[in-house]
């Protein structure tokens, strides 16, 4: 009762609305309303978790289970092996490595590069920025798969400005290295990097000019202000950028099935699941072995689920400060 | 004295542009080298046959033929270019209407907020790339629309709930267009909220830059939640609409679904036809850029700055 007292004490014009709304149209309306939220909210949750919680499911089922219409969600004879057949064949631990070693490299280089350039764009005053920053969202806008095929040959022959051709050379095959990612990421052209680039300058631009001023005021020089007093205030949308930047190089299936070939990464691997289980353990049964759909889909889901796992694990640390970054308007300044 | 001060404050400016010069010539170097440099070489493929000779590639000029034969006699191209643009028609829209309405929904007060949030903004992470591709032909995740036929248990009533609600609605009398739009729209819901992720969080972040004084005032002034909406957040958060439907283009890009650019991948690595698949990427890239700037014409015709 004295806890109420005092919060109406605080709000006095919510306590006579209260008093005149009580049994009023207005407030049964926002009881059904909040019913109704509730609802949707729980709806939506289910409809966005509902393919992660099947796939936990299948992934502890025998095959049997997936043709037995009695059993539903829950394994009646549970099991590790999917697991163990699919770590095998997605050479797992090698995978995993690889994967993990190639997003945090590109994601720590595109962070650098995007937080660079976007500063530059934000922050300085020079002729043709806008040209230029128009030509950021153009990078964007065209689709990847126009510059592709260019794309694979430059790598597979690289030459900077014709150097090795005048030594008689046909260029280096940066293909299955990280070269490509690495020399996309500095110059912040890889995946997606525009939005990063966008994303930071909008983040820097919302910033308040004065911090600057008054670090130029007391002596320090372009860089140290940079990194001393912008870069600690920009650390949520950098981790919003290295989330982003990090998540989907870990599950990228554009760049990564274009430039790597030997070189086993998580998404590859997933891609070519089916058939390296139907060669690896039915091969023996005829020349051209095939899993039948629901055995093959149920690998797949097996292998999406030991993709996610990390993922999720990361999306968990990174979430306080990704959310906090949306609630400080840090996306859009 | 006033004309070396003058001056001095010239250099500083100058350098300051340079450092900014500076700043950017990562992106400089790279707009050449990973983008344009390979986009003139794109369009130099598109008009020539590519043979792969040992130690390199030899290009054969047959000009505009790719095109003729891209437009004219490829029997699915046309078709499939249409039919992706179609598709990004329908989708783009819902999508936009979607993560307005979720964004709204999140920017309300409620219990489990912050758990609702981090679920909503799950498949930014968990539904990208190489998983979305993979479920999309997935049989086990369709499982859920093919064992919805009447008799079997939970999904059978939900059918059959979104049945009677398509019945109800071709009935009404609405437009048909409306109609037909908002039908696809609740058949492809998973895939909508899969696909809003991003612009709910765009969305979301411009919600919370509105001064809550104007809602205060107009609470006052007797508006209901109704009019708050289409005169307060709609108007102030309608540039995020520009960049939104933009967004949501970009993303279509790389979606599995979209069949055009299936197509100008197999195109390239199945058939190892590089100069025709060049050719389907150039024309949907340019059908897409004309779409796109009308679009943008008009939307921005209808976005209210607050200047």
């Amino acid at each position: 009762m004295k806890v109420l007292a005092l919060k109406f004490r605080k709000k006095p014009t919510y306590r006579v609305r209260l008093l005149r709304d009580r049994f009023s149209l207005h407030r049964i309306g926002s009881i059904v309303w909040t019913i109704v939220r509730a609802v949707i909210i729980s709806g939506i949750c289910f409809t966005i978790l509902y393919p992660t919680l099947l796939r936990i499911s299948v992934t502890f089922m025998q095959e049997r289970d997936l043709f037995d219409f009695t059993v539903r969600y829950i394994p009646r004879n549970f099991t590790f092996d999917n697991i163990a057949l699919v770590w095998r064949a997605m050479r797992m631990p090698e995978s995993l490595y690889n994967t993990f070693r190639l997003s945090m490299l590109t994601s720590s280089l595109q962070l650098l590069s995007c937080t660079i350039i976007g500063y530059g764009f934000a922050r300085f005053n020079f002729k043709g920025r806008g040209l230029l920053f128009t030509l950021v969202l153009i990078t964007l806008v065209v689709p990847p798969q126009t510059i592709m095929i260019p794309l694979f040959l430059h790598f597979r022959f690289f030459d900077i400005f014709g150097l090795s051709s005048l030594w008689g050379g046909r260029g280096v095959n940066l293909l299955d290295s990280y070269w490509p990612f690495v020399l996309m990421s500095v110059t912040g052209l890889g995946l997606r990097n525009g939005l990063y680039i966008f994303i930071m300058r909008q983040f820097f631009r919302g910033m308040p000019k004065e911090l600057e001023e008054a670090a130029y005021v007391d002596g320090a020089g372009l860089f140290k202000t940079f990194h001393t007093i912008m870069l600690p205030s920009a650390v949520p949308a950098m981790v919003t950028v290295f989330l982003f930047s990090f998540v989907w190089q870990w599950t990228d299936s554009f760049y990564a099935p274009l430039f790597l070939r030997d070189l086993s990464v998580l998404s590859n691997a997933l891609s070519g699941l089916t058939e390296r289980i139907a060669h690896l353990y039915y091969g023996h049964l005829g020349s051209l072995p095939q899993l039948s759909p629901a055995v093959g889909s149920m690998f797949n889901n097996v292998g999406s689920l030991i993709i996610i796992v990390p993922i999720i694990f990361i999306y968990v640390f990174a979430q306080r400060h990704f959310i906090q970054s949306v609630e400080r308007a840090g996306i859009v300044g | 004295m006033r004309r070396s001060a003058n001056k001095r404050k010239m250099t500083l400016m100058q350098r300051k542009a340079l450092m900014g010069y500076l700043f950017v010539m990562p992106f400089i170097i790279g707009f050449l080298t990973f983008f344009v440099y390979p986009l003139i070489n794109s369009f130099i493929f598109s008009i020539n046959r590519i043979e792969l000779i040992e130690g390199g590639y030899r290009l054969i000029p047959i000009l505009f033929a790719n095109y003729y034969y891209a437009l004219f006699v490829h029997p699915n191209f046309t078709r499939m270019l249409i039919e992706s643009i179609q598709h990004m028609g329908q989708s783009i829209p819902s999508v936009v209407i979607f993560s307005l309405f979720a964004a709204n929904i999140l920017n309300q007060k409620f219990r489990g907020r912050f758990v609702a949030r981090s679920i909503f903004f799950l498949p930014v992470i968990l539904t990208s790339g190489i998983i979305l591709a993979v479920e999309r032909n997935d049989m086990l995740q369709n499982m859920v629309s093919i064992m919805a036929d009447p008799e079997s248990g939970i999904g059978g009533g939900l059918a059959q709930m979104g049945l009677g609600f398509r019945a109800v609605l071709m009935q009404s009398g609405l437009p048909q267009q409306l109609v037909l739009f908002v039908v696809a729209a609740i058949d492809q819901i998973y895939g909508i909220i899969v696909a809003s992720g991003v612009q709910i969080l765009v969305f979301l972040a411009g919600l919370q830059t509105i001064p809550p004084s104007l809602y205060e005032a107009s609470n006052i002034e007797g508006a209901t939640g109704w009019d708050n909406f289409w005169k307060i957040t709609f108007p102030m958060i309608s540039p995020l609409i520009l960049v939104n439907t933009l967004y949501s283009v970009i993303d279509n890009f790389t979606h599995p679904d979209n069949q055009a650019m299936q197509l100008i991948r197999e195109t390239s690595f199945i058939r190892i036809d590089y100069g025709l698949s060049a050719t389907f990427a150039w024309i949907y890239f340019v059908a897409i850029f004309i779409i796109l700037a009308i679009v943008m014409w008009i939307v921005s015709k209808a976005v209210f700055y607050q200047e």
